[in-house]
């Protein structure tokens, strides 16, 4: 019974020393590559964008989505398709390539856009605190509680001159509030910090102390944010596209390839023309989450050592 | 306490009346009009001018919006373009399907991630432990789609344990056959779903235990000699359950924006699936109506998490 007493006492105390993931990119990097079924991730990762970037290099987007139907449903590794033809007579593993990529990037570009507005609003609303931080954090309430999927889907269709990059705005009006709440709590804690003191009476700018002074302390929640966050993002543009509501009908996309499951013939006779799409889906978000994890263990300061 | 809620409730209704604008507006955005499923080639455009003129189309927006929550309050959200008949008509049986479903997901949900959750906690780093972090992260990677898509090709078509669509048999007779039919076509998507929507509720559950073990009243607890599993279920436990009160709501609001992707994937009758008929047939009525109904039993449900809280939780109610 003592010695447990003594080891809660020093767990205890490790909780009370060590602050929110303070700790440098450096540091976080050496862990995740100590960890070696998160470099088995990464490396997976690496080799899915090598395919997907890569392969598409080689291809021409109107001639994978040129239709021709004499073609239709070839099956697996028959007349040169090695996955394939869709009811189009496109072949799947062009579609599966720069479907991958399509769906990539656009996770991508609702990541950077939903991190630089919630790293913003964040670092705004915790840093001034009060009046500001109570309208703003409204605001988030708001969009929080708003249902995001019917209200994507709605301006997917009445949006005129819809594009990729339109879907990228559409769902990054919803996907900024997570980030602007996590690092708002961060900065919250780090206001009235000595550092930031110091600084005010200094007599620095506010913009140089949020931008100069509190930034650089985010910098390894931001990347963690940033991995979990595309993968978020991912999933959410293949599920519009599952439903037929994603991508444009001439943009291919990994949800788009899984939506043929929707068609119980294709489940059972034609898996080449989801099965592949579904699998690489899955490696995609699997490994991009598990080093995200990693990432967080070895940022957060409290996991790594216990 | 009735002050929390008192207090609680009226923050919603600035909430619900931006929510009432943006539907208005979104409805704006959509073309057509109710008259648009009427059009034939005999139409006379100048009588249709005037009949769109005499249901007040052209009145300034504000005029437009306030006779729309008029009808709202009368119970009236219009009539389907599509179906002609009135949209609440429309709505209510696919409701009362997605009710169903929706609630026994949250049953099967609390069912799995609760002794889930005790056990990661109770045995933190050990083996069990770990077993239940990884399945954690398979369900909270996988895209709820990708996750539905296999299961219904493994358990329905390679098994064929379960149907893959619909609601009831067609050939379901009497009161027992209906519902026995009913619940053999519900309980697949229901395992699925609620096993995707496992993960906050697992580690919730996880992170209080975990936590609350150094506390000092559980020392305390340990020291007056209160036997191991007394500590463990009334204090530790007890406190634990917290947060998963309050994550109530929160389900119930996942729920509702996934239901387009499950009743998608399964063919089921419900609302999220009238969602997508909807816009594919381009009603627009039933799409406004269908969004506003969506938003209000979100704000529903983060109105019903925080009063759950203030309840389970004084501290919140003295703030």
């Amino acid at each position: 019974m003592l010695k447990k007493n003594k080891t809660t006492s020093t767990e205890k105390a490790k909780k009370v020393q060590v602050s929110p993931p303070a700790s440098s990119f450096r540091v976080v990097v050496r862990e995740v590559v100590k960890d070696k079924k998160a470099l088995t991730a990464f490396i997976v990762i690496v080799l899915i964008l090598l395919l997907t970037f890569g392969g598409s290099l080689f291809l021409k987007s109107d001639k994978v989505t040129e239709a021709n139907i004499i073609e239709a449903y070839t099956g697996w590794f028959t007349d040169g398709h090695i996955l394939g033809t869709d009811d189009g007579g496109r072949d799947v593993l062009n579609l599966l390539i720069m479907g991958g990529r399509n769906s990539i990037l656009i996770g991508l570009g609702v990541t950077a856009v939903c991190e630089t507005v919630g790293l913003i609003v964040g670092l705004v609303s915790g840093y001034y605190g009060g009046y500001i931080d109570a309208v703003i954090m409204r605001i988030v309430d708001f969009v929080q509680v708003l249902p995001a999927t019917p209200i994507e889907i709605v301006l997917v269709t009445v949006i005129p001159h819809y594009s990729p990059v339109t879907l990228v705005w559409i769902i990054s009006i919803f996907g900024w509030t997570g980030t602007a709440r996590y690092f708002r709590a961060f900065v919250l804690s780090q206001r009235g910090r000595d550092y930031v003191l110091a600084s005010k009476t200094s007599g620095s700018s506010d913009l140089k102390i949020m931008f100069r002074e509190v930034l650089p302390n985010i910098g390894s929640m931001l990347i963690i944010d940033v991995v979990l966050t595309i993968a978020g993002n991912i999933g959410i543009e293949t599920s519009l596209s599952f439903i037929g509501y994603g991508l444009p009908p001439t943009v291919p996309s990994l949800g788009t390839l899984i939506g043929f499951a929707n068609d119980p013939v294709n489940v059972v006779n034609r898996p080449w023309l989801w099965l592949p799409a579904t699998i690489l889906l899955l490696a995609i978000s699997l490994s991009i989450n598990y080093v995200g994890r990693a990432l967080q263990r070895a940022g957060d300061a409290r996991q790594r050592e216990s | 306490m009735w002050k929390t809620v008192l207090r609680r409730v009226l923050i919603m209704i600035p909430q619900l009346i931006i929510l009432s604008i943006l539907v208005f507006f979104l409805a704006k955005m959509m073309p057509g009009d109710p008259f648009t499923g009427q059009i034939n080639p005999n139409t006379d455009p100048k009588q249709l001018e005037a009949l769109k003129r005499a249901a007040g189309l052209y009145d300034p927006a504000p005029v437009q919006y306030a006779r729309w929550v008029g009808n709202i309050f009368k119970g009236d959200l219009g009539t389907s373009y599509i179906q002609h008949v009135p949209v609440t008509s429309l709505i209510a049986d696919r409701a009362l399907n997605t009710f169903w479903l929706s609630l026994l997901t949250t049953i099967i949900s609390y069912s799995i991630s609760i002794p889930l959750g005790v056990i990661a906690g109770k045995h933190q780093d050990e083996w069990q432990d770990q077993a239940v972090q990884i399945f954690n992260y398979v369900t909270f990677a996988i895209p709820a789609f990708v996750f539905y898509i296999l299961g219904i090709w493994l358990f329905c078509f390679l098994l064929g344990w379960f149907p893959i669509s619909g609601s009831v048999s067609p050939n379901a007779s009497g009161f027992w056959g209906t519902l026995g039919s009913q619940l053999y076509h519900i309980i697949f998507p229901a395992i699925l779903s609620a096993v995707i929507t496992t993960t906050g509720i697992v580690q919730y559950l996880r992170t209080g235990i975990v936590d609350n073990k150094v506390e000092d009243y559980v020392r305390t607890a340990h020291s007056k000699g209160v036997p191991e599993n007394v500590v463990f279920n009334k204090h530790i436990l007890r406190n634990s359950l917290l947060p998963i009160a309050s994550s109530f709501g929160t389900v119930i609001t996942g729920l509702l924006s996934g239901s387009m992707i499950i009743e998608t994937v399964f063919s089921y009758p419900g609302m999220g699936k009238l969602f997508l008929d909807s816009i594919q047939q381009r009603d627009y009525t039933t799409l406004t109506a269908l969004i506003l109904i969506f938003g209000f039993l979100t704000l529903l449900g983060n109105l019903l998490s925080d009063i759950i809280m203030s309840i389970v939780d004084p501290r919140i109610r003295i703030k």
